[in-house]
């Protein structure tokens, strides 16, 4: 067969050669023009909201009064996650590459990546049903004793469905995120960093600090960043979790909303002037989401030469 | 040489100021059980225990080493403490996750006709009755399941092709120029793409082009298109680079054209990795509600049509019978079949991820090396 093609091919060959390397090209091409078009297609379609009357939105008070809570408990959603996820994911990420066995290394790091494969609704449906009820004791006794702190004002909301419980499963959620990046970045650490600095007699943990944190710096900071703009996007959680309602400073009442879920529950039965406003809230989600991405890839772009989240 | 080697002395010079190796397991034990009796007082349980004896094991064992071994091995074993014990507490909503699903989904799984029933004609007056009357809990997600499948081939049918012509590009004829480069740039943020806001550009690309409040499955299925592309690109780019250039210049010294090289040398070499980074991005996409909820709406009988009609899938049915319970006065069925459905999805899931590895496993070139 392997014959017979080669030397049939000649003839066929160029036009082949063409037509091949046209098809990849267009292929390329192609991706650039679909996220050329979803900007396009949602600004045109957001250009309806945007341009009405203020009194036709909901809310009545025009665009931007209706998408600013949104897009602080967006903010506020997501800055929960980071806060306890950064942390822990970094330790995981530490432990898989440099404090757990070898031989166990790989199948623990397995276990973390099936946190990513489980699905954004049964979160949603796991931080509603068992999540928010466990949590509840927890938030009456921080609005007991810590109440005097603005973000835990009381009184807690008996049902436990707050921006507190979908932060905390967004958090979960973007785990897996930020731990594999960071590990590919960890186990990247020179080899020679790393014992020469165990030579001088340094512990594992201040080897560690010496070696390995340095090194990874900027890729944990864009790690984070990718975390962020998973955490700001993610729909499901907030909106099964999340008993929404108005803007509020406290964390343990039901209130607030995200842009993404607002979307979400709104969407389906929405018609009208409605569509194009949630249109124009997603094309704010867009933009945030895209600029935080964008700043997370050129920080890898830039240090290029070692990270491996690229 | 000989002489200087003084194996006794030497050794117990160097351990000495250190933790006996049987120190962590002494703390362990008393923290147990110090932590059992601390619980016991305020009321038990096995969370509270858990953490109270985490707390007093990483408290004994930094304690006691910070006055036997000084203040850097404290610090070295407080370390240790606080990265095993962020694993440890990464595992437990996985562990939670996944009991929860099992224990209520098994149930819901359970029921006759749960897999191959659609929810066609199924009120809240079935699952009344079956509340009050204890009748077995009727209807099922046949339906959603169809549209899940029908959603996501047609989705990866769309995606593959385009993802590996891209990466092709990329890797055979991109040469780093600045079209590749912007290629991978806008690739990359695409990953970074929310996915309802991926529903809603389907969504308003439908409408702008075909009529407002167009729901399909096929709108669904651009939808899961945008997220599954870059997926594909990224995986079929990194299997297509370790492809050696040796095979390719073999192949040309052969006077092999670059297009027959690519499909005959190159993609079969590196096809068992791009089929397992295909199996991933199904799995990645198989489970996405948003976009589906925004493009498909929400059906309650079978559709076989991906162009035309609403069109239900697992997600979107968990979604709506956990929000919008079939009868408002007892959700109890609506999330017994909620459950049995996250249970469906979750093995769904988890089967392509196996698949993929095995994938990746058994048609693996063979190395000549």
């Amino acid at each position: 067969m392997t014959t017979t093609s080669l030397t049939s091919s000649r003839g066929a060959g160029r036009t082949g050669d063409k037509v091949f390397s046209a098809a990849t090209l267009a292929a390329g091409c192609l991706i650039l023009a679909v996220l050329f078009g979803v900007a396009l297609f949602l600004v045109v379609q957001a250009i309806p909201a945007l341009t009405a009357s203020p009194d036709k939105i909901q809310g009545g008070e025009g665009f931007f009064a209706y998408i600013w809570p949104i897009v602080v408990g967006t903010l506020i959603a997501a800055a929960i996650a980071l806060v306890i996820a950064t942390p822990v994911a970094i330790g995981v990420a530490l432990f898989i590459s440099h404090f757990a066995p070898r031989r166990l290394a790989s199948g623990l790091g397995y276990l973390i990546d099936l946190l990513a494969a489980i699905p954004s609704v049964v979160y949603g449906a796991w931080g509603a049903a068992f999540l928010a009820k466990e949590i509840s004791p927890a938030y009456n006794w921080l609005a007991g004793n810590m109440g005097w702190l603005p973000i835990f004002h009381g009184p807690a909301s008996a049902t436990g469905k707050t921006i507190l419980t979908a932060g905390i499963v967004l958090s979960v959620m973007v785990l897996p995120i930020i731990t594999s990046l960071s590990r590919e970045i960890f186990l990247q650490t020179p080899k020679l960093h790393e014992e020469a600095a165990l030579a001088l007699g340094a512990t594992r943990w201040e080897m560690n600090r010496m070696a390995v944190l340095p090194f990874a710096r900027p890729g944990i900071v864009s790690a984070v960043m990718l975390g962020l703009g998973r955490a700001l996007g993610e729909t499901m959680a907030v909106a099964l979790v999340l008993s929404s309602g108005a803007l509020t400073a406290s964390l343990i009442q039901s209130g607030n909303q995200t842009i993404a879920a607002e979307i979400a529950l709104n969407f389906p039965e929405a018609s009208g002037l409605q569509v194009s406003t949630l249109i124009a809230a997603g094309l704010v989600l867009f933009l945030i989401t895209l600029g935080v991405n964008m700043i997370a890839r050129w920080i890898i772009t830039k240090h290029k030469e070692f990270s491996g989240a690229n | 040489m000989t002489s200087t080697l003084t194996p006794v002395q030497k050794r117990s010079a160097l351990t000495k100021g250190q933790l006996p190796k049987w120190a962590p397991y002494l703390v362990l034990g008393t923290a147990l059980i110090l932590g059992a009796a601390i619980l016991a007082l305020i009321g038990f349980n096995a969370f509270g225990w858990g953490i109270v004896s985490a707390i007093l094991f990483a408290a004994g064992l930094v304690g006691w080493s910070a006055i036997v071994e000084g203040s850097r091995r404290a610090k070295d074993k407080l370390a240790t403490c606080l990265v095993v014990g962020s694993f440890l507490v990464a595992l437990l909503p996985l562990i939670s996750v996944i009991w929860t699903v099992l224990v209520n989904g098994l149930p819901g799984l359970m029921d006759p006709g749960f897999l191959n029933t659609s929810m066609n004609g199924v009120t809240g007056a079935f699952d009344n009755k079956s509340v009050e009357e204890g009748a077995p809990v009727v209807g099922g997600i046949y339906h959603a399941l169809l549209g899940t499948v029908q959603i996501t081939l047609l989705a990866t049918v769309i995606s593959v092709p385009v993802g590996l012509l891209t990466a092709v590009y990329l890797v055979e004829y991109g040469n780093d120029r600045t079209l590749a480069r912007a290629i991978t740039f806008f690739v990359d943020v695409m990953t970074g793409i929310p996915s309802i806001v991926a529903g809603l550009f389907a969504a308003a690309f439908f409408f702008a082009v075909v009529g407002p409040g167009t729901k399909t499955g096929a709108v669904a299925a651009v939808a899961l298109s945008v997220l599954m592309i870059p997926v594909v690109v990224r995986s079929s780019e990194e299997m297509l680079k370790i492809v050696p250039n040796e095979l390719r210049e073999a192949a040309y010294a052969l006077g092999v054209r670059k297009w027959r090289t690519i499909l005959k040398v190159v993609i079969p070499t590196a096809i068992s990795g791009i089929a397992s980074g295909v199996t991933l991005a199904i799995a990645r996409v198989i489970g996405e509600t948003a976009p589906i909820l925004v493009t498909a709406g929400f059906a309650t009988s079978i559709n076989t049509n991906v162009f035309s009609g609403w069109m239900a899938s697992l997600p979107t049915f968990i979604y709506t019978q956990i929000l919008n319970p079939t009868s408002p006065s007892n959700p109890d069925p609506s999330s017994q079949r909620a459950w049995g459905a996250a249970l469906v999805l979750i093995i769904l899931v988890m089967l392509l991820n196996l698949g993929a590895r095995l994938i990746a496993r058994l048609f693996a070139p063979k190395a000549g090396r």
